[in-house]
């Protein structure tokens, strides 16, 4: 049985099924308690778990995460919320040289099963919390990397990455926490990897993560109104990133638009195209197409912001090129 | 303290000198590469604390990290094996000589970026706190890292939540290769724990016994649930930064005037002399003894194998990943 919750709600429940489940999962942030969470994905906890569980934090982003590895250390499940990841960057030493590198460069001895909650997104909030930076985080090895867009991955998602013994970096987004979907009654969780084809289709492959598999599914439901069949693909974790379910796609369609809310500069969606050409490269009949921000500092004025973040009418016409088989560059 | 208490703190003093005055010359010969940071200067320290420890408690610290775990008694091998970049060291041939552990001995390891192991501390103190644990996270950095943000965000975060954690200034005068006046607005480091409330006392770092006895109150205070302590133990590195430094930013002679007066082994020995506890036979006796021990040490990193490279991939993360 499944019914329909909001993406938000899907966090609220894994967050309190796990800290039900161990005690030893806590919560830590800023403002996550008082306040009830930037986004209020954590209200109502520090009434419900007390402050030894929930705890306010310093805005100290380094400081907090550092934290959260010892304590990921010490045997505890920490689960920190970055409250978006333009402040993420400055906790990019603990993440990056410490959550990432301690069980490989002592040997395995430690793990660090710390996950890291943070959101990506945009409205109007001007260039320094506007950004989103998956590709950072997924370029390392040693972080998982976890995108979802779906309720039902975020709550099996979440409980994973909790219960699991590796760093997560679990990104969130501002525009997509409201959004319904089916999720299962009662308990489960789903492992850490792999991408999902969600539309089925055969002339062209659209690959997405998060709020940009929304934009890919509804250009390929216009498309289906014009006689095209493009087959979608949520990826979902982007690291260990899962190419051969791309790569399959693309044996069959031939055709691939990669659809990013990134700058496509040295981005997720770079990668993803370089690794299809080196495993389906005679089977692409025209290149591969990006569609990502364009490449400035976000601006504050709506019609501005409109133009850099891209839209389904900037997927329709990647569409559109690649199956011309013409090169567009859209943003 | 009894006689063999007293002999012990020298021994491992000792120990840690010959080790790393071996490192050296194996460095020299090519045998160890990378980074080779020397504690030589600063034995009475590492073992003047952790002689005030207990096994419960724990210790983490930055990547001048040989003379910790002798001087918590681990066995020196696989450290040495260690820089030697074989099988057997101690993080088996993937740390090097700024990554040593031992979780058993709650020794939580060298870390290398400046500051950066100082919010670690305060997580295992957290950890320690929330489970319980009656156990002190005893933190060990240099004057440098007072300067990064990390500290003052583990400080201030060790103070709020009154976390059971010792922070132990280890101050040698030079960040690398500059002085403390010209990078530190406050140069007494207990100011900056009196920043955060934290109480705070300047200890002479180079005897051990007046280590050891600040790190006995301070442990005590933690222990008791009134949050952490900070000592700042004055000290002095009497080699380059690491193997690399050809030391220009100080004179020789400033060198060698720590030297003469401030070897906390000297000293030590001097004291121990003096006051009648050993005489200078029995304290040769000691040092000929570590001698030979250090040769076995390098023996065993030299006839070690070197990691397989079929081990290379293992423990990027703690759980398998699928193969597609």
């Amino acid at each position: 049985m499944a019914r329909e919750i909001t993406y938000r709600d899907a966090l609220r429940e894994a967050l309190h099924e796990e800290m039900d489940r161990d005690e030893r999962v806590f919560l830590l942030g800023e403002d996550i308690g008082a306040y009830q969470g930037s986004y209020v994905v954590t209200r109502g906890f520090l009434e419900e778990y007390g402050r030894k569980r929930v705890r306010d934090t310093p805005i100290s982003e380094l400081g907090i995460v550092g934290l959260a590895n010892g304590a990921a250390m010490g045997g505890l499940h920490p689960v920190v919320e970055l409250m978006t990841i333009n402040f993420s960057l400055l906790a990019i030493d603990q993440i990056v040289n410490h959550a990432a590198k301690l069980h490989y460069m002592f040997n395995g001895k430690f793990t660090v099963p710390v996950v890291i909650r943070t959101a990506s997104g945009w409205g109007q909030l001007g260039a320094t919390h506007s950004q989103t930076f998956e590709g950072w985080y997924a370029h390392v090895p040693g972080l998982r990397v976890v995108m979802p867009a779906t309720p039902r991955d975020a709550k099996g998602f979440l409980k994973s990455a909790i219960r699991g013994q590796d760093p997560v970096i679990f990104i969130e987004h501002s525009l997509i926490y409201r959004n319904r979907g089916e999720v299962p009654e009662g308990e489960y969780t789903l492992p850490l990897e792999g991408a999902e084809v969600r539309r089925e289709g055969k002339d062209v492959t659209l690959v997405s993560w998060s709020r940009g598999y929304y934009l890919a599914l509804g250009a390929a439901e216009d498309l289906a109104k014009q006689g095209i069949e493009a087959e979608v693909i949520d990826m979902r974790v982007l690291r260990p990133l899962d190419i051969d379910t791309v790569v399959q796609s693309v044996q069959k369609t031939n055709r691939l638009v990669i659809v990013e809310e990134s700058w496509r500069t040295l981005g997720m969606g770079a990668e993803i195209a370089a690794a299809v050409q080196e495993h389906a490269f005679d089977y692409l009949d025209a290149p591969i197409a990006r569609v990502g921000s364009l490449e400035v500092p976000m601006p504050y004025a709506k019609n501005l912001e409109r133009l850099v973040i891209p839209g389904k009418d900037e997927v329709l016409t990647a569409v559109q090129g690649v199956l011309a088989r013409e090169l567009v560059t859209v943003h | 303290m009894e006689k063999g208490q007293l002999l012990d703190l020298y021994r491992k003093m000792v120990e840690i000198r010959r080790f790393e005055e071996n490192a050296a010359e194996q460095y020299a010969h090519g045998k160890i590469g990378g980074f080779l940071h020397l504690y030589i200067g600063e034995e009475a320290v590492a073992v003047g604390a952790i002689s005030a420890m207990e096994p419960r408690d724990h210790l983490v610290t930055h990547y001048r990290d040989h003379g910790y775990p002798i001087a918590l008694g681990i066995d020196p091998r696989p450290l040495m094996a260690e820089l030697f970049g074989k099988a057997t060291g101690i993080s088996g041939g993937r740390g090097g000589s700024m990554h040593m552990s031992d979780p058993e001995r709650n020794f939580w390891g060298g870390y290398a970026i400046v500051g950066g192991h100082l919010p670690i501390a305060t997580g295992i103190a957290l950890s320690n706190q929330y489970l319980n644990r009656e156990a002190v996270v005893v933190c060990f950095f240099g004057d440098g890292s007072t300067n990064t943000g990390a500290f003052h965000e583990a400080m201030n975060l060790s103070a709020v939540w009154k976390l059971p954690v010792l922070w132990i200034c280890e101050n040698n005068l030079y960040g690398m290769g500059t002085a403390v006046e010209y990078v530190s607005a406050v140069r007494d480091m207990v100011k900056k724990a009196g920043a955060y409330d934290i109480p705070a006392i300047q200890i002479d770092g180079q005897n051990p016994l007046e280590v050891r006895e600040a790190t006995e109150k301070a442990l005590e205070h933690c222990r008791s649930g009134q949050g952490p302590f900070f000592i700042e133990a004055m000290t002095y590195r009497f080699r380059g930064h690491s193997m690399a430094d050809p030391e220009a930013y100080r004179t020789k002679e400033e060198v060698e005037t720590h030297r003469a007066s401030e070897d906390p082994i000297v000293r030590f020995s001097r004291m121990l002399t003096e006051d009648g506890v050993a005489t200078q036979a029995e304290l040769d006796r000691i040092d000929a003894d570590v001698e030979q021990e250090m040769e076995e040490v390098v023996r065993f990193a030299e006839d070690s194998p070197v990691p397989g490279p079929e081990t290379l991939m293992d423990h990027i993360y703690a759980e398998p990943v699928p193969v597609r």
